[in-house]
Parts: C-alpha cells; structure tokens; sequence
C-alpha cells in the first residue's frame, strides 16, 4: 500500500461531492479516473485527507450535441469521447488530441475533465480546448459560473478553480463550415508526454483563410494561443511559406521548459516546425 | 482515518469478500487479497503496463485504482486466459510460447491483457499499427520483434478457427 492514509468517500451526485469539498476545502481531493492522481499518491507527492471519488456519479458521464455545441460531462472517460461518432464529424481535432494522449489502458480509465482540471502544459486536451475555445462549466455549493480556457489554465499543474469548486461541463463551440484541423506532437516515445506541440484550426474560403487558431503544447505554464501567428495568416492563404513565417511568430516569446528530455532552446524550435506542420494539414483538410 | 471497507470484487467471475483499507491499490488486492499472482506489479505509477488486467473488458493499469472502485466491476486477470478444465493454453499465451514472445515473462501478462481484446482487429493491421497497440507494455528481455511475431501469429490462428 503506497499512498498515505485517507478518509475515502464515494458519492453518487453531484451534490454531495460538492458538499464534502465545502466542508474540507484544500484537505480534500476528487478522484476522477486516477490516471494523474494515484501515481501522486502513490509516489507520496500527494496526501491528501480526504479523497472524493466521482467515479459512481452517473450525471458526468455523456457527449451531447445541443444545437450545434457539444457538451462533454467532466466523468467521460477519453476513451469513451474517442470513440464518438459525432466527436468525430463535428470536432475532429478532439479526436487527434486524444490519440495522442497516453495509451488506450490509460485512456478507459482517464477522464476528459480530469485530464483539463490537472492541467498539464504538456497534455493535449488543454491545448485541444483552448484552440476550439473551449468554456468550461464549474460548480460548488456557492453557485456555478464558467470559465474561457484562458481563465481557467493558471499556472502550471494549476487551476483557477476554489478547493470547493468542481469541474462539471466542457463546452465547446462547433467550428464554422471550411474548417480543417491538425494537431501536432513529437514524443521521444509513444504515448510519453510531448516534448512539444501544435494544435491548429484553418477556416478558409478557397484558399483565402477567414480565421486561424494556433495553440501551442509545452510552450510555457499553460497551453498558449499564437495569436500573432494567427493573424499573420487572415485574409492570405496558408502556403510553405507563410506557416514557416507563421511558426516562427508563434515561438516568439515562449517560454518552453528545458530539462534532460530537450533543452528549452530545443524545444523552442520543435515547436516552431509543428506549428508549421499543423497549419499546412489543417490547411490540406479544408473542404472545398 | 483509514477505517476498512468491505468489499466484493468480482475477479475471473469469483467473487472475493474481504475487509480493505480504502488505499489498496487494486493490483494489491489482486495479488495479496485474491493471491492471484499472476498480475505483476512493476512501476506502481502506470507506466510499464505489466499490472495491466481487463476491467468490463477494457485494459485498465490495476495500480493506478484502489480496490474499492473496482466494485460492481468485472475485473479479468491472466489466470482466466488458459482453459480452466484441461489448462490447455489460450491461443495468444501459445503464440508467445512459440515465437518467443518473453524471456524472462514479467512483463507478459499485462501484454497478453493489453492485446486480447483486440485480436479480431489484428489481421487487418500492419506493424505499425500492432506495435502502437502494444506501446503501452514495456518489456526488457524481447525487443518487442518476437512479441509483434507471437501476436499475429495469434490473431491469424484465431481467425483461422472462426472461418
């Protein structure tokens, strides 16, 4: 038995998790799918007083398209979002960000807002939801309110939400017709983390693009959008050359971590070339 | 603080009662609660896959959920795989038997775990794709070559018997 002792509570409804994280704040943690949380426990980085396991609530588990906006309950396992049909034709780009996450063991057991409230600079769905401009709906016993990914991703491995506040809903916005979409990621080994990435979504008329977004995994403390980048392509088309120009404004004051994986210089220009990438396949995936 | 639990894990289609503490991890129940030591135990953090074992038939990390959670579940370790009459082996631990699918076989059963769901899918895969299937296994002895030789071996024979 590896991690620390904890009082454990299983809850069925939403309610009474929220409940329990009113009463024990920052003693407790939720329990999603573990996948990030109990090698912590196990390593003994975390010790948590009480764990609130949310794996018996039924009410967060569901992919829902409601008049063109998909609806993701914070319990979907990955796997389960993987494999949806209508993930697939309306959001693509979800479907590449979870490919890339981890390995199909981890993913039947690992859960999307599990995956979103850890917040991992170096994890895809961040970086998937701040490209699709994802909001994400938060609860506790005080009310509810929702947060733009921008809002939410703080810092690294931190969240804007109160010890009391669970994440609920993700949100995402469906994606203008003409829309292709790519997402980019070196790994030294299949299914590690990226060393770095890029998450890209061209609109485009003909050649002509209407709108670009551009976010980048493993840039900073957070997943980044590329703004400049971004605007560097409206209004033109997306060539070799201009997502060369584009990935070089990308990195442009990004702040990469360096460490024994990939210096941060490394890691600058491994983002660069799959902001390049990502752009040019998104761009190939634009339905004429 | 640390009050037992009782729990009623259903493993291999047995039912096993036992009083827990709720931060035993699944694979320690498996191992020291059930005695079901063919589940190997190696990193406990989730990534070399050896405690790999099928929760409702999905390939799960058993180090990485406590036993309680497991409840209610249909847990599958590598001990259902060989015929439990005759202990004739299952199609895919004969493949890794032949084609030198382990050497020193720690790491095996979270491969075989990992794979058998799969094994009806294999015959339309290329290498690649077989090899991705398995990446979350890691193995020191094999070099992976015999382990990607033991599967398709494995999925042809048991396309062979459904044809």
């Amino acid at each position: 038995m590896k991690p620390a002792r904890f009082e454990y509570h299983v809850v069925r409804k939403v309610d009474e998790a929220l409940a329990l994280l009113a009463e024990h704040g920052d003693e407790a943690k939720v329990l999603a799918g573990g996948q990030s949380l109990v090698p912590l426990l196990n390593f003994g980085l975390a010790a948590p007083a009480h764990l609130v396991d949310l794996n018996r609530i039924e009410d967060l588990a569901y992919v829902r398209r409601q008049e063109g906006v998909l609806h993701v309950g914070a319990m979907t396992r990955q796997a389960t979002l993987e494999a949806s049909g209508v993930v697939a034709r309306h959001w693509p780009l979800l479907i590449a960000a979870l490919k890339l996450v981890a390995h199909p063991q981890i993913r039947n057991r690992g859960t999307v807002g599990g995956s979103l409230a850890h917040a991992d600079p170096a994890a895809e769905l961040p970086v998937a939801g701040a490209a699709l401009d994802a909001r994400f709906h938060v609860r506790s016993t005080r009310g509810a309110r929702t947060l733009t990914w921008s809002e939410l991703f703080v810092t690294h491995l931190t969240t804007a939400l109160e010890p009391d506040e669970l994440l609920v809903d993700i949100e995402v916005p469906p994606l203008p017709p003409g829309t292709g979409w790519a997402f980019a990621e070196f790994s030294r080994r299949h299914g590690d983390f990226g060393l770095g990435g890029a998450a890209a979504l061209v609109t485009a008329d003909g050649d002509v693009c209407r709108e670009v977004r551009i976010a980048l995994l493993g840039a900073g403390a957070t997943p980044v959008r590329a703004t400049e980048a971004e605007r560097s392509l409206a209004g033109g088309r997306v060539d070799e050359r201009s997502a060369a120009k584009a990935g070089r404004l990308a990195v442009e004051g990004i702040r990469p971590p360096g460490d024994l994986h990939g210096s941060a210089e490394y890691r600058r220009d491994l983002i660069e070339a799959m902001v390049r990438r990502a752009l040019l396949d998104a761009a190939a995936r634009v339905r004429r | 603080m640390g009050d037992r639990l009782s729990v009623t894990l259903d493993i291999n289609g047995d039912p096993y009662e036992r009083e827990v503490e709720p931060r035993l991890l699944l694979s320690d129940f498996i191992r020291h609660e059930a005695g079901l030591t063919g589940t190997h135990v190696g990193c406990e953090h989730g990534v070399c896959g050896a405690c790999t074992v099928q929760l409702d038939g999905r390939p799960v990390r058993s180090c990485l959920m406590f036993a309680a959670q497991a409840e209610g579940h249909r847990i599958r370790t590598v001990e259902a795989l060989a015929d439990g009459v005759d202990g004739a082996l299952h199609p895919l631990q004969q493949a890794f038997h032949e084609s030198h699918g382990l050497q020193c076989g720690f790491c095996t059963p979270g491969f075989l775990l990992s794979i058998e769901p799969q094994l009806a899918d294999v015959p339309d895969w290329d290498d690649e794709q077989i090899r991705a299937a398995l990446a979350g296994n890691l193995c020191r002895c094999t070099g992976y070559q015999d382990i990607v030789t033991s599967v398709r071996l494995a999925a042809a024979r048991m396309q062979g018997d459904e044809a």
